[in-house]
């Protein structure tokens, strides 16, 4: 009789517990994913950095405050100049004085305390394009390279080049991954055999010479846009061969279950099989494993361009603005030539953490 | 086999090899009439008027023979050219595959037994960033930090005193004190990645009841983790001894790039520039070759470490 006696307290608890039971049952997996990896903080800034790196790269030309390609002879490496702030001006920074150094006789920069450029928002150029902030005086916040040209904009257009060569390698490596994946292990047999030995034949090479081989094959005719979509397709080829195997194994374990075989039954065609049953299954994992695959494949841009053999100017990427920190006398006379290396870290890492997250929320079922 | 046929291809790739340029040179040179024997007798010599499958089974042949054909550019027998590289590449590699076991087991086991304590999130973290750093640009940072700190150039193998020397004591010792640096470099990041799987297996392991049963029995902690868990832990890593391999013979190739090292890297680097295909083909066989040994390598040492493990 008394068992029904129980505090108010604890009926709401149970009642709550029930609640939360019921919830759980009506989110969606996608939702159910997304709660997980809210919960994730270092995945969430990982995330909303990345993010923030994407609008800066997309938008580059209004949030540089020069573009990429403006040289000035007059400037040449000029060192990074420090942002100062009063109440009249608002931010500014100090004028450049040039003076040629008695012993190597190259020029060399100092500021000049006696002028002030005035920062200015949504400054409009000579070519009539708008920036966030730019200066009418020289405003060089990470200094110039050895063409005058400022590296914050650099880095901020190189970006563009080497953060979507990820995004689209990635893709393609999954495009490739996947379908090849899922016919090695939905029909078996000698296609599978063929595909397994293949992918055993690319991971025997050692990937960066492998790279820089087919890199140093492209065609040196070739316009920038080529040269960008062939490293991508240069990275993607390499690495397909993983996302294939992990596809392949998914499939392989779905293909006998239950709910395929119902499927077979009720007279279901490959393509709907495929599509409807198997896809659906890998597609968090696929999600994942293409997180984790992002920063080789922007390393291994970097990597490329820095040895010469990626991306060319014109066009920059992080790796070109690397190549020229390459040698050690460069970079002890102008050591702000380093700089692109953080964001190249930065990222790398920031996927990292995102995967690593990715990776956790992927199995909402797990606990 | 299928190796080859891709090195192969991948070399042939470029149009207009080395050899046309040398032939362009040659006409400029020498005007017509008499470059055009000259040129087709260099034709002929290398097999350019042959089909490509025909050049192929020229190449392998000698190949297999240790015959790897000629540098156009250094004018010598490829083989002269590399095997110096190809041994100190092999030091390298070794000497970086023997650092990443050395530091990151250790590192690992540490990290796991104090799981979630500040000391295991700090060296998680650092995992992360050596995860991440790409090996040319620490090797890059490192060169400037040691100019900057100590005024030696870490350049090269050898100091300049002992460049061409013969070998002798003195050379070797010289050796040792430069060879450190890239072989951490190379290290790093195959070391961030082991170290975050072996403190993934041992808390696999550590969470087992043969290990609860072994404290339960009264060991002492430092027993029971050290002879009971990383034992088992320690196997996963055996069998990814392979696969951590291509990376390593990656990062060698590029750091001694960045640090002019006498390995393959860099000479494969200008052959790759310069079309120099003979050699460029052989060098990137070379690496493929030391890959797949280092795997039957692995796959043996799983084997014998692992008695449960028998290949039919």
């Amino acid at each position: 009789m008394n068992e029904i006696q129980n505090t108010p307290d604890q009926t709401i608890e149970a009642l709550q517990e029930i609640e939360t039971t019921v919830e759980i049952g009506q989110l969606s997996y996608r939702q159910l994913i997304w709660r997980r990896f809210r919960k994730n903080r270092m995945g969430v800034i990982a995330g909303a950095l990345l993010l923030i790196f994407y609008m800066l790269a997309i938008g580059a030309d209004f949030f540089a405050p020069y573009h990429y390609n403006e040289i000035n002879m007059r400037l040449r490496h000029v060192p990074p100049q420090r942002l100062h702030f009063s109440v009249q001006n608002g931010f500014y920074v100090h004028g450049l004085k040039s003076v040629r150094n008695p012993e190597s006789l190259e020029l060399e920069f100092t500021k000049d305390l006696t002028q002030r450029h005035p920062v200015e928002f949504f400054f409009k150029d000579a070519k009539g394009r708008r920036h966030l902030f730019s200066s009418a005086g020289p405003m060089f916040l990470l200094g110039t390279d050895r063409m005058g040209r400022d590296l914050l904009s650099r880095i901020m257009y190189g970006a563009r080049v080497s953060m979507t060569l990820g995004l689209v390698g990635v893709f393609l490596s999954i495009i490739l991954g996947s379908i090849l994946g899922t016919i090695s292990g939905y029909w078996g047999g000698w296609v599978d055999n063929l595909i397994q030995r293949v992918i055993e034949v690319l991971s025997a090479f050692p990937d960066i010479p492998l790279w820089m081989a087919l890199g140093a094959a492209l065609p040196p005719g070739w316009s920038s846009i080529q040269i960008y979509f062939g490293i991508t397709v240069i990275l993607s080829i390499i690495r397909w061969g993983g996302l294939a195997r992990q596809v392949r194994g998914k499939v392989l374990a779905y293909r006998e279950s239950d709910f395929v075989m119902a499927a077979r039954a009720a007279g279901a065609g490959h393509w709907h099989i495929i599509t409807k049953h198997l896809m659906p299954g890998c597609y968090s994992h696929i999600i994942v494993i293409a997180t984790l695959a992002i920063p080789g494949m922007i390393l291994g841009e970097t990597a490329l361009s820095f040895l010469g053999l990626g991306i060319r100017p014109p066009m920059t990427s992080w790796g070109v603005l690397l190549e020229e920190a390459q040698r050690v006398t460069v970079l002890l006379h102008y050591p702000w030539l380093i700089f692109p290396a953080v964001p190249v870290l930065v990222v790398v890492i920031a996927f990292n953490f995102l995967g690593d997250a990715l990776r956790d929320a992927a199995d909402p079922y797990s606990d | 086999m299928a190796i080859s046929i891709i090195s192969f291809i991948i070399i042939q790739l470029p149009q207009g090899d080395y050899l046309d340029r040398e032939i362009q040179r040659l006409e400029e040179e020498f005007g017509d009439s008499s470059s055009l024997a000259h040129v087709e007798e260099l034709r002929a010599r290398y097999g350019l008027n042959e089909p490509l499958w025909h050049r192929y089974f020229i190449w392998i042949g000698g190949f297999v023979r240790g015959n790897f054909g000629e540098s156009f550019e250094y004018k010598r027998e490829v083989h002269e050219l590399i095997w110096d590289r190809v041994a100190f590449t092999l030091i390298i590699s070794i000497g970086s595959l023997i650092f990443t076991y050395v530091v990151a087991i250790p590192l690992g086991v540490y990290s796991a037994t104090h799981q979630y304590k500040w000391s295991d999130h700090f060296l998680t973290f650092l995992s992360f960033v050596g995860m991440s750093i790409p090996a040319f640009l620490l090797a890059l940072s490192l060169m400037v930090f040691a100019f900057d700190i100590f005024g030696v150039p870490l350049f090269g193998l050898f100091s300049a005193y002992y460049e061409g020397a013969p070998w002798t004591w003195g050379k070797l010792n010289d050796l040792f004190k430069h060879l450190w640096i890239p072989i951490i470099v190379v290290g790093i990041n195959g070391t961030a990645s082991l170290m975050r799987i072996m403190r993934g297996n041992l808390l696999d392991v550590l969470g087992q009841p043969f290990v609860q049963t072994a404290r339960a029995k009264g060991l002492k902690e430092i027993v029971v983790v050290s002879k009971h868990a990383v034992r088992i832990a320690i196997n996963p890593l055996i069998s990814i001894l392979g696969m951590s391999l291509p990376g390593i013979l990656s990062g060698s190739a590029i750091v001694s790039i960045v640090l002019g090292l006498p390995t393959v890297g860099p000479i494969l680097l200008r052959s790759l520039l310069n079309e120099d295909i003979y050699l460029a083909g052989t060098l990137i066989m070379m690496l493929s070759l030391l890959l797949v040994i280092g795997n039957l390598i692995a796959d043996i040492a799983l084997a014998w470490v692992d008695p449960r493990i028998r290949y039919e």
